[in-house]
């Protein structure tokens, strides 16, 4: 078998099952309160991490300063103004589009 | 829509598949574009035509195809490219745990609903209070999987024709999806608190660490919310 697929197969059942894991796991049995309340905060730190690595991430690891950014900055204006979600999207992108258009 | 009295207390709005592929709309045009790109590096990295769309609706994580498919542009190895791409899904065991609360039914539901879990499908399914919606990952799911693999499939055949998502200024679209769904959940402040914390870990390791290692680091952040109260 050729190294493409090896690696197609291979990293697709690592995903699958990596996926599956948390609710296959999870429902064995209800988690205590706490645990529950752990479980519960996860979002907002995973949503901030993304945030930051999606923003300042570079293509081989480390950090890379472009008009990601200034898109970012927009969207984040955006929402201060209370603008919809769709809005918040186009200004980001519209905003990193014409940074990198001038510069 | 039928409209409730205004006497009657506001019910938690039932949300429909329907609405979480409206949800995903906006976001399913930056899908199908990366999409296209990936199906155009990964045929000029020598995936052929077939791999890059089974990985797509397999994998489905743009993230580790897209560093898998770049290892092995570069001549890379098997092994280099399928730790990478291992590394960057990692993330989706605390996601998955995430949403373990939300998923119904019987087990094989359960692990098939939890593949359409993408960190835009996650993101857009959640509710204010950090909690999952199980119809809105499903309806985004489901239409960010047809976006990514069709995107994929029209990139492998007809890439040359299609623009460049970053001249787009697409690649900002990410992150700021992310930025306005975290907002009205950090309203909390032990849930600001693992924002931050969060924020800071991946800010912390992202020079040291290959992608991917930060995000899945970031997550113990939510060890804030194990506090007694």
């Amino acid at each position: 078998m050729s190294a493409v697929w090896i690696t197609v197969i291979v990293v697709g059942l690592a995903t699958i099952a990596i996926k599956a894991a948390g609710p296959l796991l999870v429902a064995v049995r209800t988690p205590p309160p706490r645990a529950r309340s752990a479980l519960e905060h996860l979002a907002p730190a995973l949503l901030a991490a993304l945030v930051v690595t999606q923003s300042l991430g570079g293509d081989n690891g480390g950090f890379t300063i472009d008009p990601r950014l200034a898109g970012l900055a927009a969207g984040a204006v955006a929402l201060l103004l209370r603008a919809p979600l769709l809005l918040v999207i186009t200004a980001a992108a519209l905003t990193a589009a014409l940074v990198r258009l001038i510069t | 829509m039928r409209r409730l009295p205004d006497a009657q207390p506001p019910e938690p709005a039932r949300r429909g598949y329907l609405d979480g592929v409206r949800a995903a709309a906006p976001i399913g045009v930056a899908a199908v574009a990366f999409g296209v790109s990936f199906g155009v590096l990964a045929r000029s990295a020598g995936m052929g035509r077939v791999a890059p769309v089974v990985m797509s609706l397999t994998t489905f994580g743009g993230s580790a195809q897209f560093a898998a498919a770049s290892i092995l542009g570069a001549g890379g190895g098997v092994v280099t490219a399928v730790v990478a791409a291992v590394l960057l899904n990692l993330r989706y065991g605390p996601i998955g745990l995430s949403t373990a609360t939300a998923l119904t039914g019987p087990w094989w539901q359960r692990a098939l609903t939890a593949q359409l879990l993408v960190d835009e499908s996650w993101a857009i399914a959640q509710r204010d209070d950090g909690r999952i919606d199980r119809h809105l990952l499903v309806g985004a799911g489901l239409l960010l999987l047809v976006g990514w693999t069709g995107g994929t499939a029209v990139g492998t055949f007809a890439g040359d024709l299609v623009a460049d998502p970053e001249s787009l200024g697409l690649d900002a679209a990410f992150p700021a999806l992310f930025l306005a769904l975290l907002w009205p959940q950090v309203g909390e402040r032990s849930r600001l608190l693992a924002a931050v914390g969060g924020a800071a870990i991946a800010l912390a390791l992202m020079p040291f660490t290959g992608a991917g290692v930060p995000i899945v680091a970031a997550s113990l952040a939510c060890l804030v919310g194990a506090r007694r109260s």
